[in-house]
């Protein structure tokens, strides 16, 4: 039983780290065929902290991100969440959509959110295809929000779903990184709830 | 700039003036200050949840606007306020994603602006400011001097309230 984050084994968290490795290449791999270019992934990094130090892994509360946030229901609730600075997101809008006018603007209209949305729908969908095929577990993916603001509010709207359980998150982050600029890119967060944890523990055989 | 104590997610501070205390990045959090402007002794709390009692683990009182409001005012006579002075004023309650047919559970940041007035009207503590709701992340300081609050935001200016 995981009573809490914390009591993780290393044993259960590389198992972890391996789902997110997976979930990621896939997630990377169509992110590639969608833009038409290299996307580069960093190891996944698992890791269990407390809420208020969660932000600062983005680069503090403050800074302006890109959210695109896809709750996942079926039977190993979770959640994902895209994070990417805004002018990393407004690069790789301008890759997809090919407007100059794109990068002259800070703000999203609407074709940009629909487009962020639809990127996280299917960077969601594969990173939950490699999933289920792992772990013979249903995922049901919902309708993506979308939100450019404060990393700390974008986060903190997220993580009250999991504030119910206990103080701590656990979080499988991975890197994208594109080919053509090395510096534009952004993470990618799987956050399961407590039980689903248990629930997936359970299916790879690793829940002691 | 004189020191200022940072308030993350589900914590609670409090501090006596000139020292200064912060929350950044409320988003469908509620930054609850409380004031007492005799002693200038300030406390904030970064609630993320309205109600202890929907959780399962309820250590860390911080974290739900119901069990907050009483802590801070426990921690705030420790350093020398006085309970009938105290006033209150807060920020924060958005809600940052908006989802086709959202439901109830997704108005979190409403939920949070009524738990914490709730619990604030429990206390007996007068209101006098809030800019909640929106759609948008506040950043936030307590000047422990003024009592004054300033809110930060990216897209929807500055103001002292």
């Amino acid at each position: 039983m995981v009573k809490d984050f914390q009591s993780l084994t290393n044993f259960q968290l590389d198992a972890l780290r391996e789902i997110g490795n997976i979930g990621a290449g896939n997630a990377a791999t169509a992110l590639s065929e969608l833009i038409g270019e290299r996307v580069d992934m960093g190891v996944p990094h698992i890791d269990v902290r407390h809420f208020s130090e969660v932000p600062e892994i983005v680069g503090g509360p403050e800074s302006f991100v890109a959210g695109i946030y896809i709750k996942i229901s079926g039977s190993a609730p979770g959640e994902i969440l895209l994070l990417f600075p805004v002018e990393d997101a407004k690069q790789l809008l301008y890759i997809l959509l090919k407007e100059h006018s794109i990068l002259s603007r800070q703000a999203f209209d609407q074709l940009e959110c629909s487009a962020l949305m639809e990127l996280g729908n299917i960077l969601a969908g594969s990173f939950l295809n490699a999933l289920a095929t792992m772990t013979s577990l249903k995922y049901i993916p919902y309708v993506p929000g979308f939100c450019a603001d404060m990393a700390g509010a974008i986060l903190g709207a997220v993580l009250h779903d999991l504030g119910i359980m206990g103080d701590h998150v656990l979080y499988i982050k991975t890197d994208l990184r594109f080919q053509a600029n090395k510096h534009v890119g952004g993470y990618l967060f799987f956050l399961p709830e407590a039980e689903s944890l248990e629930t997936i523990l359970n299916t790879l055989g690793v829940n002691s | 700039m004189g020191e200022v104590l940072k308030v993350g997610i589900a914590e609670l501070k409090v501090a006596k003036a000139p020292v200064n205390l912060s929350s950044a990045g409320l988003g469908s959090c509620v930054g609850i200050c409380l004031y007492d402007p005799r002693a200038r002794i300030g406390g904030l709390a970064h609630i993320m949840l309205p109600d202890s009692n929907q959780a399962r683990n309820t250590t860390n009182k911080a974290k739900f606007a119901n069990t907050a409001v009483p802590f801070l005012v426990t921690e705030m006579l420790k350093l020398g306020a006085v309970k009938e002075r105290i006033i209150a004023k807060i920020a924060g309650g958005a809600q940052m994603f908006v989802f086709p047919g959202a439901s109830d559970f997704m108005r979190i940041g409403e939920r949070n602006v009524d738990a914490t007035k709730k619990a604030l009207a429990e206390e007996r503590i007068p209101l006098t400011a809030q800019d909640t709701g929106g759609n948008y992340g506040r950043t936030i300081e307590l000047c422990t001097t003024t009592g004054k609050l300033y809110i930060r935001t990216i897209e929807h200016g500055e103001k002292f309230i």
